[in-house]
């Protein structure tokens, strides 16, 4: 045990220093230059004084020593100053990493416990009326554009119905809990819906597949009550391949997370990373992607030790 | 055409939610073709703006209407229609190309080799590709050595995010063509024409690759409708397909304002997304089981 979770470990914190390089690049790429912004608002700066600013900031060094610059300062928990908010990165950081968090976990417990209704019921008589509506709608739930999704939802929801606010994480004044939780609702659902479909199809085809087995057989014949049957002997076996999409799915997840957060207007990391790259703040841009890689990474982890830990035949 | 793909098509006709995509896709594909004929009969410009007629109402000349900018709203869904599928098409082909070769050596030649290539798609899928594809669709091209000119041309931003979209969807369809070239190396045929002195590109050539013909268009045709997905959002969010150029994407880049004033621009092109790559999706499924013989036995 001890020995996979160490080189599962070794493996996310390989996957992290590498893309914190090729960010560090890209970001490099993007339009503009850190200087531009000083320099705008101090007109009448020499091209000496350019030079000599360069230098100071050390925007003259070959990329391998800045990124390895920036490298031992963020091991050392500073990642520098965000632009736009004028305040240590890591200080918007962590309450939009909370916003996110708090999102993703609940739509994600929500997609898994519908996604799991949903592709039994299914399973359970393949081809009949019911198999039909779930697949359909499962089809539905991965071709819809999430953000389009988002949208028909504020149209009905909120501008037509009145029901729902458009967006934010609160009324002004208003900071109650079930104002909060009713800010909630339309971006977790859009975001459950998001994955419940494809959640969905994988469980039930799982299903399908374990059911037809042999000791499923031996345990409906020894008398096993039906429910006892699907819900005990077959769901266990089913879950292994599911495990592995689930487990591969958060990536996905923070992506829809950031759509649902820009239409929604969510203070969390997909917007603060989006607005990021909008406003040229290179420093937020960068350390908000890679706290987004670097709760994949953890996510994925634990997915891969529940399913160690439900795959006998995995020797720990 | 050979027996086996007769009876695959064969198969494929009785697949009814298969068969009514593609008709959906023939019709999609007519009514964007259809922008060329219009365009030059009713000599409507798709790009010019007009601010006398912004957001008019259908009309007998302008079916559904005007834009915020005073533009055929239903021209610009055909040919950003057009753009949306090319998109959608081109960017499979190259990021397939990439993720059936990375595939074919990974499970083929194997050892140290398939470790890494495994690894770093591992790696791949678990990121979140969604704000990496905002980045990379913000990198200015000219720091990369293209000239201003052609960096703010429409082409580039075509081509722009063609290659980023296949520079990260590739991973699905490497990981498969991997376990099933796996499973084919040890086959006895392969293992005979090896013992005849065949080279590893002679085999992959004449043996592998058409041994996995049949995965490899189910994953082209579910990729498709990813990258389509992959497009919209991009465009949506102001780093794909840059306006006045249009895609399904891009004209809902002011959807969310307009969803108060004007809602029915909100509705088309998500609606034209939604469907096609329903369809496609639909028709993935339906190859899957024409092309697997295991589902024989009906589900």
């Amino acid at each position: 045990m001890r020995g996979f979770i160490l080189s599962r470990l070794g493996q996310s914190a390989l996957v992290l220093l590498v893309m914190s390089f090729v960010i560090y690049g890209l970001i490099g790429l993007m339009p503009g230059d850190p200087l531009d912004v000083m320099l705008a608002s101090t007109p009448g700066v020499t091209a000496e004084g350019v030079a000599r600013l360069r230098a100071i900031y050390g925007l003259d060094q070959p990329l391998m020593l800045r990124y390895f610059h920036w490298l031992v300062a963020a091991l050392q928990g500073d990642f520098g100053y965000s632009r736009t908010h004028s305040v240590p990165v890591l200080e918007v950081l962590a309450p939009a990493l909370v916003t996110t968090c708090r999102l993703m976990l609940i739509s994600f417990v929500l997609a898994v416990t519908l996604s799991f209704l949903l592709g039994i019921t299914a399973a359970l008589r393949p081809g009949g009326w019911l198999d039909g509506v779930i697949s359909l709608g499962a089809f539905a739930g991965i071709s819809v554009p999430v953000f389009w999704l988002a949208l028909m939802m504020i149209l009905v929801f909120a501008v037509e119905l009145h029901w729902l606010p458009a967006s934010g994480a609160d009324t002004v004044g208003d900071g109650s809990l079930l104002d909060r939780a009713r800010h909630l609702v339309m971006p977790v659902a859009t975001l459950a819906l998001a994955s419940t479909g494809g959640f969905t199809r994988f469980i039930r085809a799982s299903m399908i597949e374990t059911l037809r087995m042999d000791h499923i057989r031996t345990a409906r014949a020894r008398g096993n009550p039906p429910w006892r049957v699907v819900m005990v002997h077959a769901l266990r076996n089913a879950m292994i391949p599911v495990l592995t999409v689930i487990a591969l799915s958060f990536g996905s997840l923070f992506s829809g997370a950031l759509l649902t957060e820009t239409m929604f207007g969510q203070p969390g990391m997909g917007k603060l990373i989006y607005d990021a790259i909008l406003a040229n703040d290179f420093n937020l841009a960068l350390s908000g992607l890679l706290f987004a890689t670097l709760i994949t990474l953890l996510a994925n982890l634990a997915a891969d030790l529940a399913y160690a830990w439900l795959d006998p035949r995995i020797k720990l | 055409m050979t027996g086996i793909w007769i009876t695959r098509w064969r198969r494929l006709r009785g697949h009814r939610a298969a068969m009514l995509s593609l008709i959906m896709l023939g019709l999609l594909i007519v009514f964007v073709l259809a922008a060329f004929p219009i365009e030059a009969l009713t000599g409507i410009d798709p790009d010019e703006a007009d601010l006398l007629s912004r957001f008019d109402p259908p009309s007998w000349a302008h079916p559904l209407g005007m834009d915020e900018a005073g533009r055929d709203v239903l021209l610009r869904l055909m040919i950003g229609g057009q753009i949306s599928l090319l998109v959608g098409v081109l960017a499979t082909i190259i990021g397939g190309g990439i993720g059936v070769c990375l595939g074919v050596m990974a499970g083929y030649f194997g050892g140290r080799l398939d470790g890494v290539l495994m690894r770093f798609t591992d790696g791949m899928i678990a990121l979140p590709l969604l704000p990496l594809l905002i980045v990379l669709g913000a990198v200015d091209l000219t720091k990369l050595g293209f000239s201003a000119e052609f960096s703010h041309s429409g082409a580039a931003g075509f081509w722009r995010i063609v290659v980023i979209i296949a520079l990260v969807d590739w991973t699905s369809i490497a990981r498969l063509v991997r376990a099933s070239a796996l499973q084919i190396r040890e086959r006895d045929y392969v293992r005979a024409a090896r013992a005849a002195g065949a080279g590893p590109f002679d085999i992959i050539r004449t043996h592998i690759l058409p041994n996995i013909a049949t995965p490899i268009i189910v994953s082209f045709t579910l990729t498709v409708g990813r990258v389509i997905l992959f497009e919209s959002v991009l465009s949506f969010l102001g780093f794909g397909v840059v306006p006045p150029t249009p895609s399904w994407g891009n004209m809902l880049n002011n959807a969310q304002e307009l969803v108060t004033s004007a809602p029915w621009l909100a509705v088309w092109p998500g609606a034209l997304i939604f469907l096609t790559v329903m369809a496609v999706n639909f028709l993935g499924d339906g190859l899957q089981h024409a092309f697997d013989p295991r589902s024989e036995a009906g589900e």
